[in-house]
């Protein structure tokens, strides 16, 4: 028998069948979700298919509400009620309005550790990656599947190793590596894999580090990507989620066999940006021509961390971004709104003219704030610039230090001017 | 019983230079602008509504009518409504290179027959399957034979779970 790799390990814990990639197993389910979007779609699905039944575990089954948060219309208010309304009557918790993005309100509860299998109606569930989760987005077919009997099939995907390399003499982000890392793999390289990434310029990611790098195995079309823990990865998870005790690391064995090995080298990394319309489009900063900005967003499960918004904060403070340009910032998690405030940073954000919502998915889809007009330039620290994602304008995607420059100076830089 | 034999019209969605355009994601196929409609049947009219030049697909096509894009078709959210889109104008059946990977799932839950046709995009850019042609797909055997030429092509067949759950209706009906 030949080792197993990270996924292959959750799976079997999880499954009765013996697990190898390609085949098509049943799994068990640690915890099944729903937001606002999908969410009233799954119960309709579900009255539709189950009236009268129970859900597999009350404990086990979420809402997450965070995409129109509050509901800026009245369709999405009659569908956050019709939610409320089935939590309450099956016993369900509803994570509501109030507390920002699901995948991460879920780590922050405590309710993923390492090797549970965690189910959302959101792409980027793959996030919890960075605890040592397999979260896996879904329509609103699987997840009312779920609701009901708690397991679901999956076809076992292969595992592409991924080593990292190099020694850049840069000081580069979690962002600006991901999107390095994604310009090279793009979308068919890792399609529809899981992903063990190794070296040293990723292990030693911190973990909101691994959230920013890991939520966009979805724009390189992957299943799921697993980082090994560094000696300081466990503490933080447990400081993240409140956890006395987390569930120990899945590793893969040391003769696990991969579909492909890829080396890579990241020595010449700089500040980069995904120009649109493609996340994959990466290009460094350095190498473009003048653009001049309208928009900036800080937040997105990507990077709406608290340590996202004090780099912005480090930049801005004391001072005024350009006359004319917008910014908003949009704190992943009600957790991460009141640290912004516990530490004072709010005031001097506000003064540099920055606009401060509540917590939620941000202008990620037209569901909360920050739109752009017509052909106007937004950067932002999101996961997707396809057009029309988040306006009608074009969309780069960066880092929340290269925002920070751009709304100072009204172009994009990674630098002020 | 299940047809698992479908024959219908083309539709190759291409861009300016007559190629299948590849990763066409979710936004471009559903808008997130109609996220809160969850009414299959008031879906259809917003297919493609945010892919350039094809904006006006939902009256373009009509019912039996099968869908070719390029590689990656369905990357991005998770979002069933990119799926029950086409079932609400009642095309037949999407063939492509490749899937993104949830709207893979989202596709065989709900019954959808999606295929994968390997070097589709080659063989569209020689002309071996023209607009509007007509085609037969067998989704067991992996056949699909384009009528108008007589040529017949070698696709994926169903996996199995594609077929089970075809057979039932939906995975909630399984």
């Amino acid at each position: 028998m030949p080792g197993k790799t990270v996924i292959e390990k959750i799976f079997a814990n999880h499954s009765e069948e013996d697990i190898s990639p390609g085949k098509i197993v049943w799994i068990d389910l640690d915890v099944v979700t729903a937001r606002d979007f999908g969410g009233p779609n799954v119960v309709k699905n579900f009255h539709k298919n189950y009236e009268g039944e129970s859900v597999f575990d009350p404990s086990k089954v979420f809402f997450t509400f965070d995409l129109t948060v509050p509901p800026k219309t009245i369709q999405y208010a009659n569908n956050q009620m019709i939610c409320r309304k089935f939590a309450k009557e099956k016993g369900v918790k509803v994570f509501d309005i109030d507390k920002g993005i699901g995948t991460h309100t879920l780590i922050e509860n405590g309710l993923v550790q390492s090797g549970s299998i965690v189910v959302g109606t959101d792409s980027h569930m793959n996030i919890l990656g960075a605890v040592n989760s397999f979260g896996q987005g879904m329509g609103d077919v699987d997840i009312t599947f779920g609701f009901r009997y708690g397991r679901t099939w999956f076809e076992v995907p292969e595992t592409v190793k991924v080593n990292i390399e190099g020694n850049p003499s840069y000081e580069y982000s979690a962002k600006d590596l991901v999107i390095k890392v994604l310009s090279i793999l793009r979308t068919d390289k890792i399609l529809g894999k899981s992903v063990e990434f190794y070296g040293d310029p990723i292990e030693k990611l911190d973990l909101p580090e691994r959230i920013t790098f890991l939520s966009m195995i979805t724009e390189m079309g992957g299943i799921v990507g697993f980082i090994p823990f560094n000696s300081n990865t466990e503490n933080e998870i447990k400081k993240m989620s409140g956890l006395d005790n987390v569930a120990p690391e899945i590793k893969a064995d040391e003769d696990a066999s991969y579909f492909d090995i890829i080396d890579l080298d990241i020595s010449d990394i700089e500040s980069m940006v995904s120009a649109p319309p493609y996340p994959h489009n990466g290009m460094k900063v350095s190498d473009l021509d003048k653009v001049n900005v309208d928009f900036g967003f800080v937040g997105s499960c990507t990077n709406g961390r608290i340590e996202d918004i004090l780099k912005v904060w480090t930049i801005l403070k004391g001072k005024r971004i350009k006359e004319g340009v917008q910014l908003s910032i949009v704190p992943a998690t009600v957790e991460v709104y009141k640290q912004a405030f516990e530490k004072g940073i709010l005031k001097d954000l506000l003064d540099a003219g920055a606009i401060i919502s509540n917590p939620g998915c941000g202008g990620c889809a037209q569901g909360h704030i920050g739109m752009t007009g017509k052909g106007e330039v937004m950067v932002s620290t999101g996961n997707r610039n396809f057009p029309g994602k988040q306006g009608d304008g074009f969309n780069y995607l960066t880092s929340p230090e290269v925002v920070a420059f751009s709304v100072l100076n009204g172009f994009i830089s990674d630098r002020e001017f | 019983m299940t047809d698992f034999k479908i024959k219908g019209k083309v539709w190759l969605i291409t861009d300016n230079n007559g190629e299948l355009i590849n990763d066409i994601d979710t936004d471009q196929i559903f808008h997130n602008a109609f996220l809160h409609i969850t009414e299959i049947s008031e879906m259809g009219e917003h297919t493609f509504g945010n892919l350039e030049g094809w904006e006006d697909f939902p009256e373009k096509c009509n019912p039996g009518d099968i869908v070719f894009a390029g590689s990656n078709f369905g990357a991005g959210s998770s979002r069933q409504q990119a799926v029950d889109c086409f079932e609400a104008l009642g095309i037949k059946a999407i063939v492509s290179e490749s899937y993104g990977a949830i709207y893979k799932r989202n596709a065989i839950n709900s019954g959808f027959p999606i295929l994968i046709f390997q070097q589709i995009n080659n063989f569209v850019k020689e002309g071996a399957i023209k607009n509007l042609d007509e085609i037969e797909i067998d989704f067991i055997a992996g056949e699909l034979k384009n009528v108008s030429s007589g040529k017949i092509f070698k696709i994926d067949p169903f996996s199995k779970v594609q077929k089970d759950i075809m057979e039932k209706g939906s995975l909630l009906t399984i």
